[in-house]
C-alpha cells in the first residue's frame, strides 16, 4: 500500500531587514550609526564655521546660538571640530577593520581547512600577537617612526588580524564537520572552493557582527592615541585630542571635555547596538531564546 | 592533567619568545642609527659612538639579541639613557604605583560585573535586566579617560572628596596613596566591568539552556540552587576568557589613564621615554609588559583545568 | 483513583495551540506507552506533569498526581515532587549530565535535598542505585565525571538520579533513541525491572512503535497535540481500528515492493572492491612525551560489490562503519589496504584524478537539515554533483537535469528556486537523494538515510530508494543501525563489530539465522513490531 503521511511545511520566513526592522537594538544602532557618519561626510561639504581658521576674538566661549557647543582655546567652534573629528575616528577604525578582515580571514579560513601544523602555527601567531595590547603596539610603532594618524592605523589593524583569524577560524571548523560540505566534496570540490562557496557565505554573519564590534573598538583606540598623543596630528581635529585640551581648562570650561566625549559614546553605542541588533537577527539559537 | 599543563607552559614560553624576537627586531629597523636617534642631530660623533658602545650596537644581530635575552633573563634591564640609572630601578620604583592600580581595578571589575551579569541572566527580560543590561551597553561604549575626566570634574573639582591627579608616594601613608588611585581604578574598572557583566549574563543564559540544567531541576532542586550549583560554574569557562583579555586591556588602559591622573606609572614611563627617545627604556617596558600579559593568559589556563574537569583528563 | 490523571489538557505557547484536550491516566505498577511523529506533542505533555515547561506555555484542564493538583502546585510543592515521587529521563545522554560535577555527587544531590541525609548517608545510597543501574563502585567510582562514560553508561547515571528516591511515576521521553539497539536493549530492560521492583508507574515516551509495544500494558496515540487512540497494547495495534494507528503500524512494517534480485541472470562483474582497508585515529595523549596509542576505527575490512546490488552495512555505534563509508567515497585516507572502483584505485589518487570517480558514486546522508547549505537555492544544491563531469552543463540544460532528478525524486521543477529551509524533512531526503542521482552514479553510499526521519515518512523514502533501484539499476550502500530498514531494502548485509566485518551474507538468512555472536545481539536486540504484537497477544491470552 502506499503511505499518505502530511508533513507541514514550515512557514516562510520574514526575511533579514524585515526582521532587522523589528529589532530594537538594531533599528537604534543604525540609526545613531548613519547619523555619525552623515555628520562626517557632510563635513566635507559643509561646517558651522571653518575649522581651520583661528579666531582669538571668539576663544573659549560657553555654548549660544551662534555657537552651539562653544569654542576652544584657539576660537575654534567646536560643533565643527566633532563633525571633522568624526572623519578621523571613522576612517582610522574602518581601514583597521579592514585590515584585519583582510588579512585575518584568510588566515582563519586556511588554518580551518588545513588543519595540523598550518592550525598549530597560526594560533600561535595570534598568541603572540595578543600578548601586544593594541595601545603597547602602536606605542611601539610609534617610538620607532613617530606619531601618525597612519601608524595608528597599523596598530590598530595589526591587533585586528587575530581578532578576526580566530572568529573565521571558529566559525569555519564549525562548519567543516557539516553533511553539505562533505557533499561537496563528494562532488570533487577542492578546499579552497569549498570555502569560497560553502565556509564563507555562512560565517559572513558572523564575521559582520566581529566587524561592527572591532569598528566600535577601534574608534576608542583611535581617540586613546589621539588622546595620548599618538593618533591624528593636530591641527587636524579628532575627539581624543580634543579632550586633551580640554582637560587643562576643565575648571573654566567643562562643556569642552563633554561634547567630544558624547561624540565617542554616541559612535560606540550605535556600532554596539547595531551588532547586537544584527546578531540578534541571525542568530536562531539566541533568537529562540528571545 | 600534567599534559595539559606542560602543553600551556611550553606555549607560554614559545609566545615570548618569538614576542622577544618582535620587540627587538622592532628596534633593530628603526630607520638610519638607534643611537643618533636617541642623542639628536646636535651629537658629536665621539656621544654617538660612546652609546653605540654601551648598546652594543657595533656587534653581530644574533650576539647582540642573545645578550639581551639573557640579560633580560637576570632581570637586567639595560641602563637607562636619559635617568642614567638601571632601568630595573626605574621600573620597580613605577611598578608600586601601577601594580596596584591594575589590581584595585581588576578586582572592582569583577566584584562589580560578576554579580550584575547573574542577577540580570536570572531576571533576563525584566526591568532589572532591561535597566542594567542599558547601562553596561552605554558602560561599554564609555572610553575610560573620558570617563576619568568626568570623575575629576565630580570628584576633585567640585566636590573636592579626592585629589585631582599625582601621587605622594607610599612613604606619605597607606590611605594617602590609596586616596589617589580610587579614582583612575574605577575609570579603569568600570568600561571593563560593563563589558564583563555583559558576557557573564550571556554565558549564564546559555548555560541555563543545557540539557543538565533541566536533568537538575526534575531532580527537584530549586531555581536557584540550580543557578549557583549548576549553572555558574559552567559559565565561568567563558567568563574567564574574557578575564584574561581584559587584563591586557586593562594594562593598555592603565597607561592613558596613569596620563589623566598624572600617576608616576610604568605608563607614564613609557611615554616621557619615548618623547625622550629612550629606546632601552621602551624596548625593556614593553617586554616587561607582553610577559605580563602571558603569564595572566597561563593563569587563566591553569584556572580553565580547575574548572573543567574535562581538560584534566584529556589532551 | 489513579497514580496520573490527565483530563482535557489543553496547553498553549503564545498564541500557538500545542495540547488539545489530552486524557491519559496511568495507575502505580503500570506501563503506559505514549506514541506519536514528532510535534505531536508527546514531550510537552510529560514536561506539563513536571512543570517544567517554558514560561509562556499556559496550560489549561485537569492534571493530578497522587491526589496532587499538579496545575496548581506552587514552584515549591513541585520541587518536593521532582526527583522525589515523579523521576524523569531525558532522550539524550551525552549532554543531560552537568559536565562539571561528579557522577556522585550528581546522584547524591537529589537525596541529599529530599531526604537531608548527611553527605555520607547520601553517597552510600548514591553507591546503593548505581550499583543497581549497572555501574558497580569498584569499576564506576562516585569520583567519575560524566566525560569518562559512555552514552550508555551516562543514560544509567541519568536513571540513577529518577529512581534513587524510589519515586511512585517514572517519565522516560524517548529514554533510548540516541542509543544503539543493543544498548536500547539493555536501558529497556532496565527500566522494566526497575518498574516491576518498585511498582513505579512508568509513562514511556517513545516514536518507536515496536518499543512501546514491548514494554507497555497500555498505549496512547497522540497526532498534533491531540489523542488519537488509547487502550490495551496488543488489541489496539492488531485490531488497528483508528486509521492513524493503522497508518503508523503499517509504516513501522512497512517493506517496499521490489522485484527479485536480477543478479542470477546477468552476471555482472566487480562494481566495488574494498582489500583489507584499515583506518587509524591518533589515540588522547596521555603524556606530551610520549606517543599516544593509534585507535584502530577499521581493521583489515575485505569485500566487493556488484552493480545494481544493494547491500547492507549493520552495525552498534563506534564498529566503524561511518569511518569506513567515507574511504569508500575517498573522503578519508585508509592507513592500510586497498579500495577500487569500477576497476580503479581510489586510495592515494588526488582530486582530479578522482573525479571520474566521484561522478560515479554519490551520497545521502542521515540529517535532513545539515545536507544543504542553507544560503544556496535547491537548483546550486542539486546540481553540485555536475562538478565532477569534464563538460560542465550551464543556464538551461543545468536547470533541464536538475528539474529530472527533482521529477524522479516526486518534487516538483519548480522546487528548484526555493531555498532548502522551505522543505520538510522528508522533502529535503527527497532533495538529498535527488543530488546524489544527478549524474546517474553507479554506486549511492546512504549513511542511516531514513533515521531521522518519522515511520510514515521513512516508509516514503524507503519507497523511493526501492524504485530508484529498479529504475536507474544504482548500487546501495545502506549504512545503518536499524535492522529493519536493512530487511526492507538490501539483497545483502554485512555485519561489523569492532572495526572488521564479523557476518556477511544474504540480507533474511544473516538476519533470519545469525550466526557470530555480534550479529546475534543486534538481532535479539532489535526491535520487532510484528513480533512484539504476536508476543504482548500471547501473554495476554
Amino acid at each position: 500500500m502506499t503511505i499518505i503521511a502530511d508533513e507541514p511545511v514550515p512557514e516562510p520566513q520574514p526575511g533579514f531587514l524585515a526582521l532587522a526592522l523589528r529589532n530594537r537594538s538594531f533599528v537604534v544602532g543604525a540609526l545613531l550609526t548613519l547619523f555619525i557618519a552623515g555628520m562626517a561626510l557632510l563635513s566635507f561639504f559643509w561646517t558651522p564655521y571653518d575649522v581651520t581658521k583661528l579666531v582669538v576674538a571668539d576663544r573659549m566661549l560657553p555654548p549660544s546660538s551662534a555657537h552651539w557647543f562653544g569654542t576652544d582655546q584657539f576660537g575654534r567652534d567646536v560643533l565643527s571640530m566633532i563633525m571633522v573629528g568624526a572623519r578621523a575616528s571613522i576612517a582610522v577604525a574602518l581601514v583597521a577593520v579592514v585590515i584585519g578582515m583582510g588579512v585575518g580571514v584568510p588566515l582563519g579560513c586556511w588554518a580551518a581547512a588545513r588543519g595540523g601544523i598550518v592550525d598549530e602555527v597560526l594560533m600561535r601567531f595570534n598568541d603572540v600577537v595578543f600578548a601586544f595590547p593594541a595601545l603597547v603596539m602602536a606605542i611601539l610603532i610609534t617610538a620607532i617612526f613617530g606619531p601618525s594618524a597612519i601608524n595608528a592605523i597599523i596598530a590598530i589593524g595589526i591587533f585586528n588580524i587575530p581578532v578576526f583569524a580566530r572568529v573565521a577560524r571558529a566559525g569555519a571548523l564549525a562548519i567543516w564537520p557539516r553533511e553539505f560540505i562533505l557533499a561537496a566534496r563528494a562532488a570533487g570540490k577542492g578546499k579552497a572552493r569549498i570555502t569560497a562557496e560553502h565556509i564563507l557565505p555562512n560565517i559572513a554573519n558572523l564575521l559582520l557582527v566581529q566587524g561592527t564590534i572591532q569598528f566600535a573598538l577601534g574608534v576608542l583606540a583611535e581617540a586613546g592615541l589621539s588622546y595620548v598623543g599618538l593618533g591624528v596630528q593636530p591641527p587636524m581635529p579628532s575627539w581624543g585630542r580634543m579632550l586633551f585640551d580640554a582637560q587643562t581648562r576643565m575648571m573654566v570650561a567643562p562643556t569642552l571635555a563633554l561634547f567630544p566625549g558624547l561624540a565617542i559614546v554616541i559612535t560606540v553605542l550605535g556600532l554596539n547596538l547595531l551588532g547586537d541588533g544584527i546578531s540578534d537577527v541571525i542568530d536562531p539559537k539566541l533568537r529562540r531564546q528571545r | 592533567m600534567t599534559a595539559y599543563l606542560t602543553k600551556r607552559l611550553l606555549i607560554a614560553l614559545v609566545t615570548l619568545a618569538v614576542a622577544s624576537v618582535v620587540v627587538f627586531s622592532m628596534i633593530e629597523i628603526v630607520p638610519g642609527d638607534p643611537a643618533r636617534l636617541m642623542l639628536g642631530m646636535n651629537a658629536t660623533a665621539d656621544a654617538v659612538q660612546a652609546l653605540r658602545d654601551q648598546m652594543g650596537l657595533d656587534q653581530p644581530l644574533l650576539v647582540r639579541y642573545v645578550d639581551w635575552v639573557s640579560r633580560l633573563l637576570t632581570f637586567d634591564l639595560g641602563k637607562s639613557y636619559t635617568y642614567n640609572v638601571p632601568v630595573r630601578d626605574l621600573v620597580l620604583e613605577r611598578s608600586v604605583v601601577s601594580l596596584p592600580l591594575a589590581m584595585i581595578a581588576l578586582a572592582l571589575s569583577t566584584l562589580i560585573a560578576i554579580p550584575v551579569g547573574i542577577f540580570s541572566a536570572e531576571r533576563r527580560g525584566r526591568l532589572a535586566d532591561t535597566i542594567s543590561m542599558g547601562a553596561a551597553q552605554i558602560g561599554v561604549a564609555v572610553p575610560n579617560f573620558w570617563f576619568a575626566l568626568l570623575l575629576i570634574y565630580v570628584f576633585a573639582v567640585w566636590l573636592h572628596m579626592v585629589p585631582a591627579g599625582g601621587f605622594p608616594g607610599w612613604s606619605a601613608g597607606v590611605w594617602p596613596a590609596l586616596k589617589s588611585l580610587i579614582l583612575p581604578a574605577i575609570a579603569l574598572a568600570l568600561p571593563q566591568a560593563a563589558i564583563l557583566s555583559r558576557v557573564t549574563r550571556s554565558a549564564m543564559l546559555e548555560v541555563l539552556g543545557e540539557d543538565y540544567i533541566r536533568t537538575a531541576r526534575a531532580k527537584g532542586m530549586p531555581r536557584n540552587v540550580v543557578l549557583w550549583h549548576h549553572a555558574l560554574r559552567n559559565a565561568l569557562i567563558p567568563v574567564l576568557t574574557i578575564l584574561g583579555l581584559q587584563f591586557a586591556f586593562l594594562l593598555a588602559g592603565a597607561i592613558i589613564i596613569e596620563n589623566v591622573f598624572y600617576l608616576p606609572g610604568l605608563g607614564r614611563l613609557i611615554f616621557q621615554a619615548i618623547t625622550q627617545r629612550d629606546l632601552i627604556v621602551v624596548e625593556s617596558v614593553v617586554m616587561l609588559l607582553v610577559a605580563v600579559v602571558v603569564l595572566v593568559n597561563l593563569l587563566v589556563d591553569i584556572s580553565y583545568a580547575i574548572v573543567d574537569p574535562r581538560l584534566r583528563t584529556r589532551r | 483513583m489513579s497514580l496520573l490523571e490527565i483530563e482535557k489538557l489543553s496547553l498553549n505557547i503564545g498564541r500557538v495551540p500545542i495540547l488539545k484536550d489530552v486524557d491519559l491516566t496511568l495507575d502505580a505498577g503500570e506501563v503506559m506507552g505514549l506514541v506519536g511523529e514528532s510535534g505531536s506533542g508527546k514531550s510537552m505533555t510529560a514536561l506539563t506533569v513536571m512543570q517544567l515547561l517554558p514560561s509562556v506555555a499556559k496550560a489549561k484542564g485537569r492534571v493530578h498526581f497522587d491526589g496532587i493538583d499538579i496545575l496548581a502546585a506552587p514552584e515549591p510543592a513541585m520541587c518536593k515532587l521532582r526527583g522525589n515521587k515523579i523521576g524523569m529521563v531525558f532522550q539524550e545522554p551525552m549532554t543531560a549530565l552537568n559536565p562539571v560535577k561528579t557522577i556522585g555527587e550528581q546522584v547524591a544531590e537529589g537525596i541529599r535535598w529530599h531526604t537531608r541525609a548527611s553527605r555520607a548517608e547520601a553517597e552510600d545510597r548514591a553507591r546503593k542505585i548505581l550499583d543497581r543501574v549497572g555501574l558497580p563502585a569498584k569499576k564506576f567510582p562516585l569520583s567519575r565525571y560524566p566525560h569518562e562514560l559512555s552514552g550508555g553508561q551516562r543514560q544509567r547515571v541519568v536513571i540513577a538520579i529518577a529512581c534513587a528516591l524510589k519515586p511512585k511515576l517514572l517519565i522516560a521521553d524517548e529514554p533510548t533513541t540516541a542509543l544503539d539497539v543493543v544498548l536500547q536493549a539493555q536501558i529497556l530492560d532496565l527500566l522494566r525491572d526497575l518498574v516491576d521492583e518498585n511498582r513505579m508507574g512508568l509513562l514511556l515516551i517513545s516514536h518507536d512503535l515496536a518499543v512501546v509495544t514491548e514494554m507497555s500494558d497500555r498505549i496512547t496515540v497522540m497526532r498534533h497535540g491531540e489523542v488519537m487512540e488509547t487502550g490495551e497494547t496488543a488489541p489496539t495495534l492488531s485490531a488497528q481500528d483508528h486509521p492513524y494507528t493503522r497508518q503508523l503500524a503499517q509504516a513501522s512494517m512497512h517493506v517496499p515492493a521490489r522485484a527479485k534480485i536480477r543478479g542470477t541472470e546477468q552476471p555482472t562483474h566487480d562494481l566495488l572492491q574494498v582489500e583489507a582497508v584499515s583506518r587509524d585515529y591518533p589515540g588522547h595523549r596521555t603524556s606530551l612525551f610520549r606517543k599516544p596509542e593509534p585507535m584502530r576505527a577499521v581493521d583489515g575490512v575485505s569485500f566487493s560489490m556488484k552493480e545494481g546490488q544493494s547491500t547492507a552495512l549493520v552495525g552498534r555505534s563506534g564498529c566503524g562503519k561511518s569511518t569506513l563509508a567515507r574511504m569508500i567515497l575517498a573522503l578519508d585516507q585508509p592507513t592500510g589496504g586497498a579500495i577500487r572502483f569500477m576497476g580503479e584505485q581510489l586510495t592515494g589518487r588526488d582530486e582530479a584524478a578522482l573525479k571520474p570517480a566521484r561522478r560515479n558514486m554519490q551520497v545521502v546522508f542521515q540529517d535532513p537539515y545539515g545536507s544543504f547549505n542553507p544560503r544556496h537555492k535547491v537548483e546550486r544544491l542539486v546540481a553540485e554533483p555536475l562538478h565532477t563531469l569534464e563538460k560542465q552543463p550551464q543556464g538551461s540544460e543545468r536547470r533541464d537535469l536538475v528539474a529530472r532528478a527533482l521529477h524522479e525524486v516526486g518534487l516538483k521543477p519548480a522546487d528548484m528556486d526555493k531555498y532548502p529551509h522551505e522543505f520538510s524533512g522528508g522533502q529535503r531526503q527527497r532533495l538529498s537523494i535527488a543530488r546524489a542521482i544527478i549524474t546517474r552514479p553507479k554506486l549511492v553510499v546512504a549513511d542511516e538515510p531514513v533515521s531521522a526521519l518519522d515511520v510514515s515518512i521513512r516508509a516514503q523514502i524507503l519507497d523511493l530508494f526501492a524504485d530508484l533501484n529498479q529504475q536507474l539499476g544504482v548500487a546501495y550502500l545502506f549504512i545503518t543501525h536499524d535492522l529493519s530498514v536493512a530487511r526492507a531494502i538490501t539483497d545483502d548485509v554485512m555485519v561489523m563489530h569492532d572495526g572488521k566485518i564479523v557476518e556477511r551474507g544474504k540480507t533474511s538468512d544473516v538476519l533470519g539465522n545469525p550466526q557470530s555472536e555480534a550479529a546475534k545481539a543486534l538481532v535479539s536486540a532489535s526491535p520487532d513490531l510484528r513480533r512484539a504484537i504476536a508476543k504482548r497477544l500471547q501473554e495476554q491470552g
